[in-house]
């Protein structure tokens, strides 16, 4: 049995405790294995795993509700008006405990900072003011509308509709709308905005907020997939970053990280991630590409092309002369001219070695870079296969008598896959930039082992389907995927531990 | 949009002419996209005597969006003052409010350079005058200097 089993077993065991207090204890029986495996599958099932984040997928309903509760929570406990409540909130990110906590200690200053100015007694409304002229647009019609904020800058109605469809269509504001007059820095407040504005503009308006709700509050985001319109309320802190990877995933089916937006980029944390993904797109094609097209000088390690005529190489930079066959120094082929035959030669084997150490960095991220893309690859093949899997099922309900419901093992085995891959790949970027110890054997035993046991249910769902094996064939690929999520569990749940033990050294400084 | 703009305009454009700010005049204002005023140097400043041209460009959202206000021909030398004429004021960027107008940006900047003290270009004038865009509406002003 290998390490990784021994782990497998300990977590097991972990969760017979954790269950304990729940179970009945006359149910359990320590040493009748049965039903000592049937608790630890309840368990397992119910105990959260360590790469599991806790989150609630909330839609635009569920927002709007949100914040209307919010709203009216401060609302009640400071006494004013919702609309000031709101602007108040908002000029505080949302956090209401920092609001209110500040607004406790010094309401004058938060107000004034936050441009709000509570007079109960001034609702908006449009007035007529007999003798007015407005600033703006300099009217002094009888009849004209006039409105003002609670500062008492008071403008035309046409010169508000004007200034806020400006605002709110052409620049996307929102929030910090504020008062017309000059150095003013009250905000317009959301039933002011109600009161001036047509409906379009409103609806754009509410719409805005709502972004805006979601984009300031640090626990929300925005699900990043195409026209998806959930927002995910995640409980994960930017500064955990570090140690967890939270992974959530949307109503659509979109997988994500919540930390950084990016699609699933489980066992790897948003940092490494990021690292990676630039250095492939600075590194990848160009390491490629030189690793397979050029050799260094012996002497400067300048990276050198050749791209015609003969084997004497001079390097323009620093003037040694080799030879391009064997690296060692021209000066000893002596009169062998263009005939190098002096391949193990020590000084050439010197050479070489010499090489091969300055190289040694670009094929390791080869290495990584390679599997990585393969995954990546493979990811897409395999949308593929969904795709031929859905026409096997198809087949399936034609030549067997098995109804729909059963053939869906096929559905979920794909399912699975498509998810495996996804975390073999990051399992690369992130082994590039594990630092070795006895932890990362750990590490790639697991990778191994999930690897191999995917490569394994890709070809069995690759099989041609014959009927009269159809029951056999099911039986193999649901052992498979059962195995292969497991395998994936185990991968995740051990690296997952790691990085909240901070038992993983990294290459890298992960902090900056 | 436009009834208010050309309203707005016209009236400012007469409110110049009839009742001109000291050192300030209209010279050019045949349409409303752009006008160009002249900016004479307050006496007893170091900008004393000389005479500017401001080009102000008007966009038809205007006054609700700020105009385009840069020196023309001789730009004066003052560390807000860039040599393409381009000029670091916050009112005609992020702190502009509909209220404020021709006439008021004309005192503004006159007031910038009464209030210089030493006559030189600002501190990162080369960078900025190679990489910047034709419209200072299209650069990120940070406004440091409080005192003007």
């Amino acid at each position: 049995m290998s390490d990784e089993d021994l782990t497998f077993e300990d977590s097991y065991r972990d969760s017979d405790e954790d269950v304990e207090d729940v179970e009945d204890e006359d149910d359990y029986v320590d040493d009748d294995d049965t039903d000592l495996n049937f608790t630890d599958v309840v368990a397992e099932k119910d105990r959260k795993k360590n790469y599991e984040v806790d989150f609630i997928v909330h839609s635009i309903e569920g927002i709007v509700k949100n914040q209307d509760d919010e709203v009216t929570h401060v609302s009640n406990i400071l006494g004013i008006q919702k609309q000031h409540a709101a602007t108040l909130l908002r000029h505080f990110r949302w956090n209401k405990e920092r609001l209110i906590e500040r607004y406790m200690e010094d309401s004058t200053e938060v107000l004034n900072k936050a441009g709000v100015i509570t007079d109960n007694a001034r609702t908006p409304k449009f007035i007529k003011i007999p003798g007015f002229i407005c600033d703006i647009c300099c009217d002094d019609d009888e009849d004209l509308d006039t409105l003002a904020l609670s500062c008492g800058h008071r403008f035309c109605k046409n010169c508000y509709e004007h200034y806020l469809t400006q605002k709110i269509k052409e620049e996307g504001e929102s929030r910090r709308i504020l008062c017309m007059a000059s150095k003013c820095n009250v905000i317009v407040d959301e039933k002011t905005v109600e009161l001036a504005v047509n409906k379009d503009i409103h609806e754009r308006y509410r719409t805005l907020l709502n972004r805006t709700y979601v984009d300031d509050n640090e626990y929300l985001r925005w699900c990043p997939a195409p026209s998806c319109e959930y927002a995910i309320e995640c409980h994960v802190p930017q500064t955990s970053l570090t140690s967890i990877v939270p992974t959530v995933e949307c109503v659509c089916t979109h997988r994500f990280c919540f930390g950084c937006g990016f699609p699933d980029h489980q066992p790897s944390i948003c940092v490494l991630v990021k690292k990676w993904i630039k250095k492939c797109e600075d590194d990848s094609e160009t390491a490629n590409w030189i690793s397979a097209h050029t050799k260094e000088c012996g002497k400067c390690h300048s990276t050198i092309e050749k791209n015609g005529g003969c084997n004497h190489m001079t390097c323009r930079k620093c003037k040694y002369e080799f030879c391009w066959v064997c690296m060692g120094p021209w000066s000893e082929h002596g009169t062998s001219w263009y005939n190098c035959n002096r391949y193990d030669e020590k000084t050439s084997i010197d050479a070489r070695d010499q090489q091969a150490k300055s190289r040694a960095s670009l094929e390791r991220y080869l290495h990584y870079y390679n599997r990585f893309a393969n995954h990546e690859q493979s990811a897409k093949l395999d949308r593929e296969l969904y795709n031929k899997t859905e026409k096997k099922m198809e087949e399936m309900q034609q030549t067997s008598d098995l109804s729909w419901i059963e053939v869906q093992f096929l559905k979920k085995a794909v399912d699975i896959l498509v998810q495996c891959r996804m975390t073999l790949k990051w399992t690369y970027a992130f082994a590039f930039y594990l630092a070795r110890n006895n932890q990362t054997d750990i590490f790639e035993d697991n990778q191994r082992d999930l690897e191999m046991a995917v490569e394994q249910l890709s070809e069995l769902l690759e099989k041609p389907i014959e009927a009269e094996k159809i029951a056999e064939l099911k039986q193999q690929v649901l052992d498979k995927t059962v195995y292969v999520g497991s395998r994936r569990e185990v991968l995740l749940e051990d690296t997952a531990k790691g990085l909240l033990e901070s038992r993983w050294e990294f290459q890298v400084d992960i902090k900056s | 949009m436009s009834a208010l703009f050309t309203k707005r305009l016209s009236k400012e454009l007469v409110d110049l002419k009839i009742n001109p700010p000291v050192g300030i005049e209209v010279t050019e204002a045949d349409t409303f996209k752009s006008w160009k005023l002249t900016l004479d140097g307050v006496d007893g400043t170091l900008y004393a005597g000389e005479r500017f041209t401001l080009e102000f460009r008007f966009s038809p959202n205007y006054p609700m969006e700020s105009p385009e206000v840069v020196f023309t021909g001789n730009i004066p030398i003052h560390p807000h003052i860039y040599s393409n004429g381009h000029i670091c004021l916050n009112v005609l960027y992020n702190q502009w409010s509909p209220v404020l107008s021709v006439r008021s940006v004309c005192l503004s900047i006159q007031s910038m350079l009464s209030s210089c003290t030493c006559k030189e270009p600002p501190p990162d004038n080369n960078h900025y005058v190679k990489t910047a865009k034709a419209s200072p509406k299209q650069t990120q002003w940070s406004f440091h200097d409080d005192s003007v």
